[in-house]
């Protein structure tokens, strides 16, 4: 189950929104398909991201993905750890496993997302 | 077939237990309309005659002259030792170390490798090898075009011919490739033009990628690097160097004179002309550009146990895992020959390269006193390691002589670089630690008999 | 059964000692470098390791040891065609009449070598069923390359520069789409049918007037001859596209194939693979290209050309202005191609025929002997490799393919390639080339049974394998966070040596 104040993608980010500010990761599926992550490539701050549009990659070992914004507006902040500590991502996805911090632009947008029981179903079905 | 172990009872037993009765049958894939009957080849040869033949070929090759010919390919003695440990089969039929665990030798010699280079151009990160030196200058300006985000990148025309052609194939339609011209006349003639270059880097509008030179250059003279870099900096471009790794032992090293990007040519660390490869291609760059950097990388690690162990490393970089959005397509690269450069290194030793590059410095300088006592001298100014060019009215017909005469002195720039008028009388000639005395006097003597210089002259 | 020697080694820096080795130069004058101008020369001597011969010979013969190696063992692995590497191809390529002839002596002191390269052109013409070849590229990659260049050369001179697509199927090899994306080109990725053939139908629904090429290997990456093949390049040529065969995969058809003939403009060859060069433990490898009508203005230069008078020379720089240009310095990797000579020359082409035939006959022998213990997904006559998964064992015993893999290397075999392609689940693709005997298949075939039955009776010591070899599952996850990629001396006894 996953946590259940945030909402998904189908390509298993997640987004936790408070007032208008989004906050931005990938989920423990996501994660552990990947395998231990080693490294995190993030836009500047200052940079737009577009709902939907590939934004970063993040890399594993063996294996690397896109990532792709759940919501539009313009990146306020990257976390600064996962410079050193990638495994961040694989030890604690939907806390100190963020990746951007992104001022939301249009809060319509979440409702094109899935809410945690519909993210649930979609990982179940494999 | 002469290396396969299946006898006719080998055969029938596989078929057989297959339920099957000739090997067509598992051909029957191929429709019958594509299908090949034979093909066309001289019949097979037993080893004896193939050996005999190989031999033919090999002995319709000249090399017996008196050989002045550099141009990115040099002759260097090559310890015993070296081609010795290379014939071993654990290291030249092994594959690409992709199970470290039954790897550990070619993966510790590659990160070796990548060590020693390190020390010589004196930057953080080093490829486990591109192709060639042409190769790694491509994917150099490449690097530079990724990483600023720019399109536009400078290459000096005293870069390599070949590297400039091989860069413009990569960069054909996509990008934008600009040759800095070189100093006409004086001191500098034959190097980058430095005002030429600051100002194609000022040009409003088209931001640079990236300035290439090489040191030395590919008429042999010093190039002012340092002061390149500098240029290239404040313009917000990176700094490609091209570089020999013999003279580094005696020149400065790209990272003392702030090039973000070494490339260049490893085979005058002890690996055979072969009339054009393998070869070694040398990519090096600052740490700052190693996500950058395209092919195989080896890094140091443990193992499950706590033992100190080697894998190839960084590998979501590559084609195969990348695909479409891997910065090169390289897979295959050139590690035997990458190998055969450490076990180099390791046998001659840091003293050992200093005195190879010295003795070729003054080899260079007892053949330019040889050929100006008969008259002929440089065409540059400027000072030179081991290379330089010599003018010589009809330069191509001199050569053909010369040749006739048992000397190949060196390269016709007039075929090298046709789009040079300066270069027009120019043979590019070099020296190095295992050309003699005796072979200089007798280039200049050659020389001299058919410029017609008095034979006083020649006997000095 | 330990596959590998023991004896790990320190490395060169921490063997070093200052004052060892020498004897190898002779000391230049004191004065050679005084006209060097002191602000171009090196500063601070390269700390480069001073070791005496003894001790490299022991370093390298003893690291050598830690190497599996086709002369050590068999070597299964898919898509690698690790064939035997015959002898008198290093004895060949030595002669210093080869070794010692410099890329840019004049045409007339090589023309031992310059025959030598222009008959094999001849001869990768005839076994391709193609007009004309290059021998330019280093790797099959770089050859990859070269194909797609020249596909884009011929679009744009006839004013078709808009194509701007390179359809490939989902089974490729990686360097597919990224010599694509090399090029300029997008990639759209067409999904494989489930018979593991290309889907026809997908096919030409992406063919169209974006579509440059398509880069198709045959036998597939999975070993399947592409039976439609036919249809497909008709389709591809309806479409004004042009077809280029990666040819990774040629050990299955020599003889039997000419891609020319079948409609193929172009192919590159891994000599590395099919002409039995060796691998080197990475590279070096060659990967020339064979070119129909269409695509042969477009070689790039200096093409081998053979006068009237039976010599031998190089084209001219610029001479032939359609020409693509030159992807690496001189003519190519030179000594590689003596090798893949004499490996043609010994075959003939009733030997090459024989080659194909033993290596497909040994592919499907071991899948026969491997069906009923690991699932074979595509069931069916396969050519020189097959596909193997380990899906059914990983769902009752938890072992993945990855273990099984790992204990091998303690029956004394290396690896086959794994979950490559990618759309196989848990797979293990198998080649044997035709170099291996019967004996040599059956101990492998029973090695992989017995694993297999170890995963249901002792899966720990699958999951937790390799046991006997020198290292164990390195540490990866840290090598890639914090990469080490330069050796850093540690203590004092391994100084820089003073100038």
């Amino acid at each position: 189950m996953v946590p259940t104040d945030l909402r998904y993608t189908n390509d298993h980010e997640w987004v936790r929104v408070v007032g208008d500010e989004a906050t931005i990761g990938v989920t423990a599926y996501a994660a552990d398909q990947l395998g231990d992550i080693v490294f995190v490539d993030l836009p500047d701050v200052g940079r737009s991201v577009e709902q939907s549009a590939a934004f970063g990659v993040v890399e594993s070992v063996k294996a690397v993905s896109d990532l792709f914004a759940p919501v539009s507006g313009e990146v306020t902040e990257t976390n600064p750890d996962l410079g050193r500590n990638p495994e961040l991502v694989n030890s604690d996805p939907y806390g100190a496993g963020w990746m951007v911090r992104v001022r939301l632009g249009d809060a319509a947008q979440l409702d094109a997302l899935l809410d945690p029981d519909a993210y649930d179903a979609l990982i179940a079905a494999g | 077939m002469p290396y396969g172990p299946h006898t006719a009872d080998d055969r029938e037993r596989m078929l057989g237990a297959l339920g099957l009765t000739s090997v067509d049958q598992l051909f029957e894939d191929i429709p019958v309309a594509l299908r090949a009957s034979r093909l066309d080849l001289p019949d097979p040869e037993p080893e004896l005659e193939l050996a005999a033949r190989l031999t033919g070929l090999a002995a319709r090759n000249r090399t017996d002259l008196a050989s002045f010919l550099g141009a990115g390919v040099y002759r260097h003695w090559s310890p015993p030792a070296v081609d010795q440990l290379l014939l071993r089969g654990e290291w030249y039929t092994a594959y690409t170390p992709y199970q470290p665990e039954v790897s550990q030798g070619t993966l510790q010699s590659i990160y070796e490798y990548e060590s020693l280079l390190a020390e010589l151009v004196d930057l953080d990160v080093v490829s486990a090898s591109h192709y060639d030196g042409a190769a790694a200058t491509a994917e150099a300006a490449l690097m530079t075009c990724r990483a600023t985000r720019r399109d536009r990148v400078l290459i000096s025309r005293g870069v390599h011919p070949h590297y400039r052609e091989t860069t413009r194939t990569y960069f054909e339609g996509g990008l934008d490739l600009e040759e800095i011209p070189l100093v006409a006349d004086g001191e500098a003639a034959g190097t980058t033009d430095l005002v030429a270059l600051e100002r194609m880097l000022a040009e409003p509008g088209r931001p640079v990628a990236g300035v290439i030179a090489a040191q030395p250059d590919f008429c042999g003279l010093l190039e002012p690097m340092p002061e390149i870099g500098r240029f290239a900096h404040a313009a917000g471009a990176l700094f490609v160097a091209v570089v020999e790794p013999v003279s580094l032992a005696v020149l400065a090293p790209p990272g003392a004179y702030g090039a973000d990007i070494a490339a260049g040519e490893g085979q005058p660390l002890g690996i055979a002309p072969q009339y054009g490869g393998p070869y070694l291609g040398i990519l090096a760059s600052t740490d700052a550009l190693v996500r950058q950097i395209p092919g195989r990388l080896v890094g140091l690690t443990s193992d499950l146990d706590g033992k100190r162990a080697f894998v190839m490393t960084m590998r979501a970089r590559e084609q195969d895992i990348r695909r479409d959005k891997a910065a090169s397509n390289i897979c295959t690269n050139q590690a035997l020959l990458a190998l055969a450069a450490a076990i180099y290194l390791a046998t001659v030793g840091p003293h050992g390269l200093r005195d190879v590059a010295a003795l070729g410095a003054a080899r260079a300088a007892e053949l330019e006193a040889a050929l100006a006592a008969v008259g002929v001298d440089r065409l540059h100014r400027g000072p030179y390691l081991n290379e330089f060019v010599i003018r010589v009215p009809a330069a191509r017909a001199v050569h053909r002589r010369l040749l006739d005469a048992g000397v190949l002195a060196g390269l016709v720039l007039a075929d090298a670089e046709p789009d040079d008028p300066s270069l027009a009388e120019g043979l590019l000639v070099c020296a190095t630690e295992v050309t003699t005395s005796d072979e200089i006097a007798r280039f200049a003597r050659a020389i001299g008999a058919i410029l017609g210089a008095p034979v006083a002259q020649v006997a000095r | 059964m330990s596959v590998t020697g023991e004896r790990l080694q320190p490395t060169i820096f921490e063997l070093g000692r200052h004052g060892r080795g020498g004897g190898k130069i002779p000391h230049p004058p004191a004065d050679a470098l005084e006209r060097i101008p002191a602000d171009a020369r090196r500063a601070v001597p390269a700390a480069l390791p001073e070791m005496n011969e003894a001790d490299v010979v022991r370093h390298y013969v003893n690291l050598s040891q830690l190497n599996y190696a086709v002369d050590t063992g068999f070597y299964p692995l898919g898509s690698c065609t690790m064939k035997f590497n015959p002898k008198l191809n290093e004895w060949a390529a030595r002669l210093p009449g080869f070794a010692d002839l410099h890329p840019l002596a004049p045409d007339e002191v090589a023309q031992g070598t310059l025959q030598l390269l222009w008959e094999l052109e001849r001869a990768l013409a005839e076994i391709s069923g193609m007009r004309a070849v290059t021998l330019q590229p280093a790797a099959g990659a770089q050859g990859e390359l070269t194909g797609i260049l020249m596909i884009r050369a011929h679009h744009r001179a006839r004013g078709e520069g808009a194509r701007d697509e390179v359809l490939v199927p989902d089974s490729s090899h990686g360097t597919n789409p990224a010599t694509a994306s090399m090029a300029g080109y997008r990639t759209i990725t067409i999904p494989s049918a489930a018979d593991g053939g290309v889907d026809i139908d997908a096919f030409r629904a992406a063919l169209g007037p974006r579509t440059a090429a398509v880069m198709i290997t045959n036998p597939s990456t999975l070993g399947l001859f592409e039976a439609r093949i036919g249809e497909l390049l008709e389709a591809v040529h309806a479409a004004g596209a042009l077809a280029y065969m990666d040819g990774a995969n040629l050990n299955a058809i020599l003889g039997h194939f000419k891609p020319g003939e079948a409609g193929f403009d172009v192919m590159h060859f891994n000599v590395h693979k099919t002409f039995s060069t060796p691998h080197g433990g990475g590279g070096p490898g060659a990967g020339p290209v064979a070119v129909g009508d269409t695509l042969l203005p477009y070689l790039p230069e200096p093409r081998v050309l053979r006068a009237d008078d039976g010599s031998f020379h190089l084209e001219r720089t610029g001479e032939r202005s359609t020409s693509i240009g030159r992807l690496r310095s001189f003519v190519g990797n030179t000594g590689v191609l003596i090798r893949a000579y004499a490996y043609i020359r010994a075959h003939g082409g009733s030997g090459l025929r024989e080659v194909s035939e033993d290596a497909v006959l040994a592919a499907n022998y071991l899948k026969h002997r491997l069906a009923g213990t690991y699932d074979i997904p595509y069931d069916r006559a396969c050519m020189h490799e097959f596909v193997a998964s380990a899906a059914t064992i990983k769902k009752q015993t938890g072992v993945r393919t990855l273990d099984i893999a790992k204990r091998l290397i303690d029956y004394g075999y290396h690896p086959p390639t794994i979950y490559f392609p990618l759309i196989v689940e848990e797979g293990m693709l198998i080649e044997p080339t035709e170099t291996e005997s019967v004996e040599t298949l059956d101990a492998f075939a029973d090695a992989l049974i017995a694993i297999a039955a170890e995963a249901t009776t002792t899966p720990e010591l699958v999951s937790g394998a390799p046991h006997s070899a020198p290292v164990r599952r390195l540490d990866e996850a840290t090598a890639a966070r914090q990469p080490n990629l330069r050796w850093r001396p540690m203590s004092g006894t391994e100084t820089p040596c003073p100038d």
